[in-house]
């Protein structure tokens, strides 16, 4: 304190007094005018925010998961459709010890280690009051049993909904897919909350996920008013959801399952199409996982035996398997001469095969002189060399594609494969080499670098069957497409009548004519070289199963008016004629005669060993006891006999 | 005189309008808890009406006390005070942890309390000991700091940051009053700018500086300190101009509001009384405060002029900080609101500087002050 010291009387101290007291009065009014302004700034200038705030903490909104639209076929049967599914799910944040409650519920739902250590696992991922389902698809007894013990097991929440039902099973697993939970990468993604949301199940693959949008609907929403630490206090209201819609398809469920039962133990696939409008009628493929089971999400050996099975029960072979289409592609190297002019009455001389500078292609026989309709009848190889080097490998590959052959259709399925119809430019784009005529003569005969999927041979059955460029449909309200080809009707008439020879002749699938009245079916059986064979053998009985030829048919009926188109292929069945012909036979029989059909195949399951169901579920306990003592394998007998799956 | 007509003339010199509006004030507090605990005088409503009716004659009867004992009692009763501090402090240091509370048999006594007004008291008695003419010297100050810096710097050890303010802030007060030169608390106030980051750094507990920090940035701790500052303006600002009903607001009721019959008691009453209630129940403080002042104004010497505003200005502390605290506008300190917040101690205290003063106000006056 510097400067000179005033002196302080005590009057000056009580003026001095009272000006500061006045000075600190309005500095606490100043501080109560602040009070108050920031008070009215709260309650009336952000209310609205902070109502808002109060509300959202008031009210804790839980999602109803919509209920999905239904899968029908042509005829209204359901293909995928709901049921009533009691679950059981846990709430993390409302766990006081979950070890205890995990131990109670493993009682009461005997759950199995396996389900536990997933339930662990998730409860350590979860975050606050994203509910962790323990189990589903549970029956009134079991889930009754949890409820009444409900005040003794906080966290747990027991819940009724809706789970996707297929009543065919495996039978359309590969056509409609299934569903499953949402993954965090799919949340992640969207930000949906419906995605956590207990119970919901998006579409996984096939229909289901092409047609989400459709199926899904929109979810309902339960309001209830909770304390702060989650507890209900009282239900607000509930708005209901608004099913998915109902997806027709151009499918026979009848026709599809009797196609995925025909198959049998077969790998193979049938796919049939009405002529009239391009409809699908089926697309089996068998083997097939049962999607009833996928929807709960499967086991670790569920996953096992079908990831390990050869016969490849997680493809869709309809779609994705693609195969040499063999003989069954001479169609189009007879419609690439028809169209390039050549006379079908001329003849070429079969004497066993062709010879091409210093390399002799061979043919099935000798054949002796044979025209079109002939070389149709008896799959004469050395005829198609000829027509194929005579128009050339543009002609013949502009023939394939005019009746579908590798290409793309408008159809509502995740992943489709498109296969290849080769011509020289292709060669030099993909090899980077010249289309040489060797090349030609395996293309011409349905070998070398063309491949097809089950769908695109049945495609260009149907084109030569109605004479129409058909789309496939599988949406019934999918439009029609159908010009006339490019060929004229009469010429298209004659490969027809080539391929009624073939079953109804003296043709290679004799024996798979149609037991009807009145009906005939044309076909062309086709075997599809799997890979060489040194020595010259063929893919037969002697050699292991993968390494066996595929077995092909295409075929229509009726002959005179053709109603359906099919293609069958039998992945490793050796022969068209033997594998895949009389499959076509009975599916096609099906249509005609569903009584006489299905006797036959009561039959044939018998031997088999029952239906899809009885036998994956042996399978499945094979496989199951197998795991539990694996047999010592040896390994030179492992590799030389054929897998179960054909001889049983 | 009218009254005195009917009543005794003891009753008749009752200041009854600050006992109206400490009754109004302590009624309102008591509505409020019957509604925090969902409508029910258990366990909070009836015990502090009941406290509140004791206090209250505690009040009354200190009023009779003469202006003259408390100069007397003033630096005595600080000293019993600051040795009872001590004892707590030691007490926690034995027991390892922090110590509030002295427990003499079944009576917890709470040193801490009775410091904010004796601190007032004990350095009132300082100035009014010093000669007028020393007041500007060096010797005018460091005293005062000691008699400050001693009980705050105990309490800042319990640890008790709040407290440790209000009891700064009351001997700060009456030093400013006592005519100290201003410059040194434009000084001091720079000074304390400068002092407060580091002591956010280096001299507050982890927790207190997370209080701060937190207070500075909500958001960013929305479930840990900051979750008492969302949750307290949420209630505040949902409630609006009128509020959401008595019994109705959702915040309190479902317990999103932590301490909200406690240090956020004014959340959980402008809940449901909105902004009308809120700004009331301010009017009503700025009142008492007001009253107080006043009797400082009107006060015959220097001692009761002093003391008057310091423990006006006690009050004015307890009821500003708790305020921005529960508005944001000043971190979590823990100040209740006094005689509304459910607890004895800030009841206790509060009412024992209206005691002060109504004595005060006694002396100064032969009429009623209302």
């Amino acid at each position: 304190m510097s400067g000179p010291i005033k002196i302080v009387t005590e009057a000056a101290q009580s003026f001095s007094f009272s000006r500061r007291a006045t000075m600190l009065g309005f500095m606490q009014a100043g501080v109560g005018v602040l009070l108050a302004s920031r008070m009215a700034w709260i309650a009336v200038a952000e209310n609205e925010r902070y109502e808002l705030l109060a509300e959202s903490n008031r009210v804790n909104l839980t999602l109803l998961p919509p209920r999905r639209g239904w899968i029908v076929d042509r005829a209204g049967t359901p293909i995928a459709n709901n049921r009533t599914d009691f679950r059981i799910d846990l709430i993390p944040e409302r766990l006081t010890d979950a070890e205890a409650t995990l131990g109670k519920l493993s009682q009461l739902l005997a759950l199995d280690a396996e389900a536990l250590d997933r339930i662990r696992r998730d409860l350590q991922n979860a975050r606050g009051f994203t509910p962790v389902p323990v189990a589903e698809n549970l029956d009134w007894d079991r889930y009754a049993s949890v409820v009444v013990r409900q005040p003794e097991l906080p966290g747990v929440a027991p819940t009724q909904g809706y789970a996707r039902n297929y009543p065919s099973g495996a039978a359309v697993a590969h056509l409609v897919g299934y569903v499953g939970g949402a993954t965090s990468d799919q949340y992640k993604e969207t930000k949906d909350p419906l995605f956590l949301t207990p119970g919901f199940k998006l579409g996984k693959d096939g229909l289901e996920k092409a047609l989400e949008s459709t199926l899904r609907g929109a979810p309902g929403a339960k309001r209830v008013e909770v304390t702060a630490r989650g507890r209900p206090v009282r239900d607000l209201e509930t708005r209901r959801d608004v099913p998915g819609k109902t997806v027709r398809l151009t499918i026979d469920a009848g026709l599809q399952e009797y196609a995925a039962r025909r198959l049998g133990n077969e790998s193979g696939t049938v796919v049939v199409i009405d002529t009239l409008d391009g409809s699908i009628l089926t697309m089996a493929s068998m083997p097939a996982y049962d999607p009833n089971s996928f929807s709960d999400g499967i086991s670790q050996i569920e996953w096992g035996m079908m990831s390990s099975d050869d016969h490849l029960p997680l493809t869709n072979k309809a779609l994705q398997g693609l195969y040499p289409p063999g003989s069954t592609f001479k169609p189009a190297t007879a419609l690439a001469a028809l169209r390039s002019g050549i006379d079908p009455d001329r003849t070429v001389y079969c004497g066993g095969g062709y010879q091409l500078g210093n390399r002799f292609f061979r043919c099935l026989g000798r054949h002796g002189s044979v025209n079109l309709h002939r070389a149709i009848a008896r799959s004469c190889n050395t005829y198609f060399y000829t027509m194929g080097r005579e128009v050339g490998m543009d002609a013949v590959a502009a023939a394939a594609r005019e009746l579908g052959l590798g290409a793309e259709y408008p159809l509502p399925f995740p992943s489709q494969r498109y296969g290849t119809i080769p011509d020289p430019a292709w060669k030099l784009r993909k090899y980077d080499q010249k289309w040489t005529p060797s090349d030609t003569l395996n293309a011409s005969i349905g070998q070398g670098y063309i491949l097809t999927s089950p769908l695109q041979l049945a495609v260009q059955t149907s084109r030569i069957a109605s004479g129409r460029r058909l789309m496939p449909r599988i949406l019934a309200d999918a439009p029609i497409v159908a010009p006339m080809l490019d060929v004229p009707p009469e010429r298209m008439g004659l490969i027809r009548s080539g391929m009624d020879e073939v079953v109804n002749g003296a043709g290679t699938a004799v024996r798979s004519r149609l037991q009807l009245d009145g009906i005939r079916m044309g076909g062309k059986t086709g075997t599809a070289q799997v890979r060489r064979i040194a020595g010259g053998a063929r893919g037969g009985m002697n050699v292991p199963w993968k390494y066996r030829d595929h077995g092909l048919f295409i075929g229509f009926a009726p002959v005179e008016q053709p109603r359906y188109a099919v293609s069958v292929v039998i992945e490793h069945g050796m022969s068209g004629s033997g594998a895949a012909a009389p499959v076509a036979r009975d599916v096609l029989t099906y249509l005609f005669d569903r009584q006489r059909a299905l006797d036959s195949l009561a039959v044939l399951e018998e031997n088999w060993g029952g239906d899809i169901r009885a036998r994956m579920a042996v399978k499945a306990d094979a496989y199951r006891a197998a795991r539990a003592n694996p047999a010592p394998v040896d390994p030179a007998t492992d590799t030389a006999t054929p897998p179960s799956g054909n001889t049983e | 005189m009218r009254l005195g007509e009917l009543v005794p003339a003891p009753v008749a010199r009752l200041p009854w309008g600050v006992l109206l509006l400490l009754t109004a004030i302590g009624g309102f507090g008591t509505v409020v808890l019957f509604s925090a605990a969902g409508g029910s005088v258990t366990p909070w409503a009836s015990s502090q009406a009941l406290r509140f009716c004791i206090f209250m004659g505690m009040a009354i009867t200190l009023s009779w006390v003469p202006a003259r004992i408390w100069a007397a009692i003033a630096l005595p009763g600080y000293a019993i005070t600051l040795a009872a501090l001590f004892g707590v402090e030691m007490l926690g240091a034995v027991r390892g942890g922090s110590q509030r509370w002295l427990e003499l048999g079944p009576i917890r006594i709470q040193p801490s309390e009775f410091m904010k007004p004796f601190i007032v008291l004990a350095v009132a008695k300082f100035y009014d000991m010093l000669p007028p003419n020393e007041t500007r010297k060096f010797g005018a100050i460091w005293p005062a700091a000691i008699l400050i810096g001693l009980p705050a710097g105990l309490v800042m050890l319990q640890p008790d940051l709040g407290t440790a303010l209000m009891i700064t802030g009351g001997g700060v007060v009456v030093m400013f009053l006592a005519g100290i030169p201003l410059r040194l608390f434009i000084g001091g106030a720079l000074g304390l700018a400068l002092f407060i980051p580091l002591a956010v750094n280096y001299l507050l507990h982890d927790y207190q500086r997370n209080r701060v920090l937190i207070f500075l940035n909500p958001e960013n701790d929305p479930l840990g300190t900051g979750y008492h500052i969302s949750q307290s303006k949420i209630a505040i600002g949902s409630g609006g101009l009128f509020g959401k009903g008595f019994g109705n607001g959702s915040q309190v009721h479902l317990d999103y509001l932590p301490e909200g019959h406690t240090d956020f008691v004014f959340a959980t009453m402008a809940e449901e009384w909105g902004m009308v209630g809120g700004l009331l129940l301010i009017l009503a403080f700025m009142l008492l405060i007001r009253w107080g002042m006043n009797v400082a104004h009107r006060a015959p010497d220097r001692f009761s002029r002093l003391a008057a505003a310091g423990l006006a200005t006690t009050i004015f502390y307890y009821v500003a900080i708790n305020l921005m605290m529960v508005m944001g506008l000043a971190p979590v300190v823990g100040i209740p609101l006094p005689l509304v917040s459910f607890g004895g101690s800030a009841q206790m205290t509060t009412l024992i500087c209206v005691g002060i003063l109504m004595s005060i106000n006694r002396a100064s006056t032969r009429q009623p002050s209302w």
